[in-house]
């Protein structure tokens, strides 16, 4: 009887089962990749916006504090976006015929709010709340990253679940002096020694049950 | 006495040996190798398959389409289309589950466990009774996934390094479950697929067409029956033998824990792995029967899958039969013994209860009907044995209801009290797995040797080595 299949098919057979446990192991850690990656995470992809606001300069150029603007960060889960009036303060002043500014002046002359588009998306299972992480020593860098090196913003973290817990199941390692908070440079060589010290003394717990953030 | 004539000498030896004590053979006597190749291996090769068998086939595609529908309609809708609600969050969703795993534990059973024990009855039923645990376990497994209401993310019930950075409830019973099933299922496919390679290869080497050669060629894995392959083979398959061992009585063990680890009257009982093993092979042997009567008739069968088996099947139908009742007698014993007011009225309401009728079916299934198999004559009679598989088939399903649904539609206050009823889309489901099966299984019949051809050719008095001096 004639053979059925040529000799090359019995390395074909054993390439495809050594192969297909490499195959699978690459598959799963891709797959593993890419839900990790900006594709999945947005992380530091700059969004289109309607006015294209710079960060770097009115942070690190003019010196402006984040709380002007995100007025309620200290207070509310929502850490606030300027009305057109907050832009108006300075901009009826300066660069008032700016065309970049022109959408700025037609918000504030309709009075109709400028869309912006948000770069900080949640899922609308999560809880987040500005004002407790503000209050208990939580730097805007730490999540946000350098804003005031941000020409065009865009989001620092990847905002997975994995990253919140980094912080939540040892907040020590991330805490800092509550008067340090909106200080976009602030560094320390000590954090190992002040990072226990806060934790007691801002009273900060390890908040990893389910119902800390999905409620 | 010097002149005392020995005792084996007294009985003269013409003297007629009753019919009961002969006993009977596991093969019918006439085959030779050749003769067991050809006739397992013609009901794959030939061209027309019998009519009953596009009927079947039809019928339990009509099955699968149904299934299909209302595997649709759930994904769309959600599982609000089952009858299940505050307080029956389990209904028949997992009670079909509960069922299908029992009735494929008969194949692991047979397979591994009798192999173990050096039954060699079991040769001729072990393929069709490891396919039946197959394809058992895939309809089982339809319904978990689909019980969490959203099952594109199921992936979420292994442990993996997730973005979440979460892991199961590795505490929780039903995380053990996915553990035990997914091993089951494996490890069953394996060792079915194992058991093939040989007969794949007769396969091979007999298939006219040229398409058949290649897929039963591939399949396989270029077996050419060396006497090196054989020893392989033969390692292989007694290691895969020990180590379905262990599943035949892990599976349904951590199926029972289910409800056992729950603290709810009717579920937390120390006796339920017992019981749940015991109740699987049982349910498992009797669907053996449901399908083996029928098809060593339609495809004759006879002469392999003799009496013999089929008695004892019925056998061990009614030892395991026993134990069950005996589980519902202490049932009802712990609810007495316990002198606890819910675990009392958790029995007393089962058994006079809305669903009472549920409980006296379950009786007269289960612990009635296999009383028959006390008697020769229905073990000896495929109609008989028949009949009392249909009734276990029956009960076993009733069984699992009266668990489940009854034991929760009573909660500890009567402001949680309801009742539960299967809506045509839990019907819909129930039939098409059952459709899934049996597609499956009308498929397997067509496409692979329902009998081990090998094994049985070990069976013959030919293969079997005599002693030095001793002509056969």
């Amino acid at each position: 009887m004639a053979q059925i299949f040529h000799r090359s098919t019995n390395t074909l057979a054993r390439v495809t089962i050594f192969g297909a446990v490499f195959a699978v192991a690459f598959v799963l850690w891709a797959i593993g990749g890419v839900v990790r990656s900006p594709y999945a995470t947005d992380q530091g992809i700059e969004r289109e916006q309607p006015v294209p606001f710079s960060h770097q300069h009115h942070v690190a150029g003019l010196g402006i504090d984040c709380r002007y603007c995100h007025t309620s960060v200290e207070t509310s889960n929502f850490a606030g976006l300027p009305p057109t009036q907050t832009c108006m303060n300075c901009h009826s002043q300066i660069w008032t015929n700016a065309e970049m500014l022109e959408p700025v002046r037609a918000s504030f002359a309709n009075n109709k709010p400028i869309v912006w588009s948000r770069v900080h998306r949640l899922p609308d299972f999560v809880h987040f709340n500005h004002s407790i992480h503000v209050n208990k020593g939580i730097g805007c860098a730490s999540c946000h990253g350098r804003i005031d090196k941000m020409a065009l913003t865009f989001q620092a973290s990847p905002l997975t679940m994995e990253w919140c817990l980094e912080c939540h199941r040892a907040p020590e390692k991330f805490v800092r002096p509550r008067n340090e908070v909106f200080n976009m440079a602030y560094i320390t060589t000590e954090q190992e020694t002040i990072g226990p010290k806060l934790v007691r003394e801002y009273n900060i717990q390890k908040l990893t049950t389910c119902s800390t953030c999905h409620y | 006495m010097p002149d005392q004539t020995p005792a084996h000498e007294i009985r003269p030896v013409t003297q007629e040996i009753p019919e009961r004590f002969i006993p009977v053979p596991t093969v019918e006597p006439g085959h030779t190798f050749a003769s067991v190749t050809d006739h397992i291996s013609a009901i794959v090769l030939r061209k027309k398959m019998p009519f009953l068998w596009w009927v079947g086939l039809a019928a339990s595609c009509f099955g699968v389409m149904v299934l299909t529908a209302t595997i649709g309609k759930l994904v769309l809708v959600g599982v609000g289309i089952w009858g299940i609600n505050h307080p029956i969050g389990w209904g028949f969703d997992i009670l079909n589950f509960v069922w299908w795993i029992g009735i494929g534990h008969a194949g692991t059973l047979i397979s591994a466990i009798l192999l173990l024990l050096r039954q060699e009855w079991r040769t001729s039923i072990n393929r069709f009774a490891e396919a039946m645990t197959l394809f058992a376990v895939s309809a089982a497994g339809l319904y978990p996934a689909l019980h969490t209401g959203r099952p594109w993310y199921d992936f979420w019930l292994f442990p993996y390094p997730n973005t979440m950075t979460l892991w199961p409830q590795f505490r929780s019973p039903l995380m053990w479950d996915v553990f035990a099933v997914s091993t089951y299922a494996t490890v069953s496919a394996l060792f079915w697929y194992v058991g093939l390679i040989p007969d794949l290869a007769t396969l091979r080497d007999r298939a006219r067409g040229k398409i058949a050669r290649v897929i039963y060629g591939m399949l396989s894995l270029g077996w050419r029956g060396s006497a090196k392959h054989w020893f392989r083979y033969e390692s292989t398959y007694l290691l895969l033998a020990g180590l379905s061992t262990p599943l035949v009585l892990s599976v349904h063990t951590i199926v029972s824990f289910d409800f056992a680890v729950a603290q709810l009257p009717g579920w937390h009982a120390t006796f339920f792995p017992p019981y749940f093993v015991a109740g699987a092979v049982y349910a498992g042997f009797a669907m053996v029967l449901t399908l083996a009567i029928p098809a060593r008739k339609m495809f004759h069968l006879e002469d392999f899958i003799t009496m013999k088996h089929l008695e004892n099947m019925g056998k061990i139908m009614l030892a395991t039969g026993l134990i069950v009742f005996y589980s519902y007698c202490m049932e009802a014993f712990f609810a007495y013994y316990s002198g606890n007011n819910f675990e009392r009225y958790m029995w007393i309401n089962r058994v006079s209860g809305p669903y009472w009728k549920m409980y006296a079916m379950l009786i007269i299934c289960n612990g009635v009907a296999p009383q028959m198999m006390w008697f020769r004559r229905m073990r000896t009679s495929t109609a008989g044995l028949f009949a009392v598989a249909m009734f276990v088939n029956v009960g076993m399903w009733l069984e699992r209801f009266v668990i489940i649904p009854t034991s929760l539609h009573r909660d500890f206050l009567p402001s949680s009290w309801g009742m539960y009823h299967g809506t045509r889309w839990d019907w819909g489901m129930f039939i098409g797995s059952m459709g899934l099966f049996f597609f499956l299984l009308f498929l397997f019949v067509r496409f692979l040797p329902m009998i081990s051809i090998f094994e049985m050719r070990t069976m013959l008095p030919e293969a079997q080595a005599h002693p030095e001096g001793h002509e056969a």
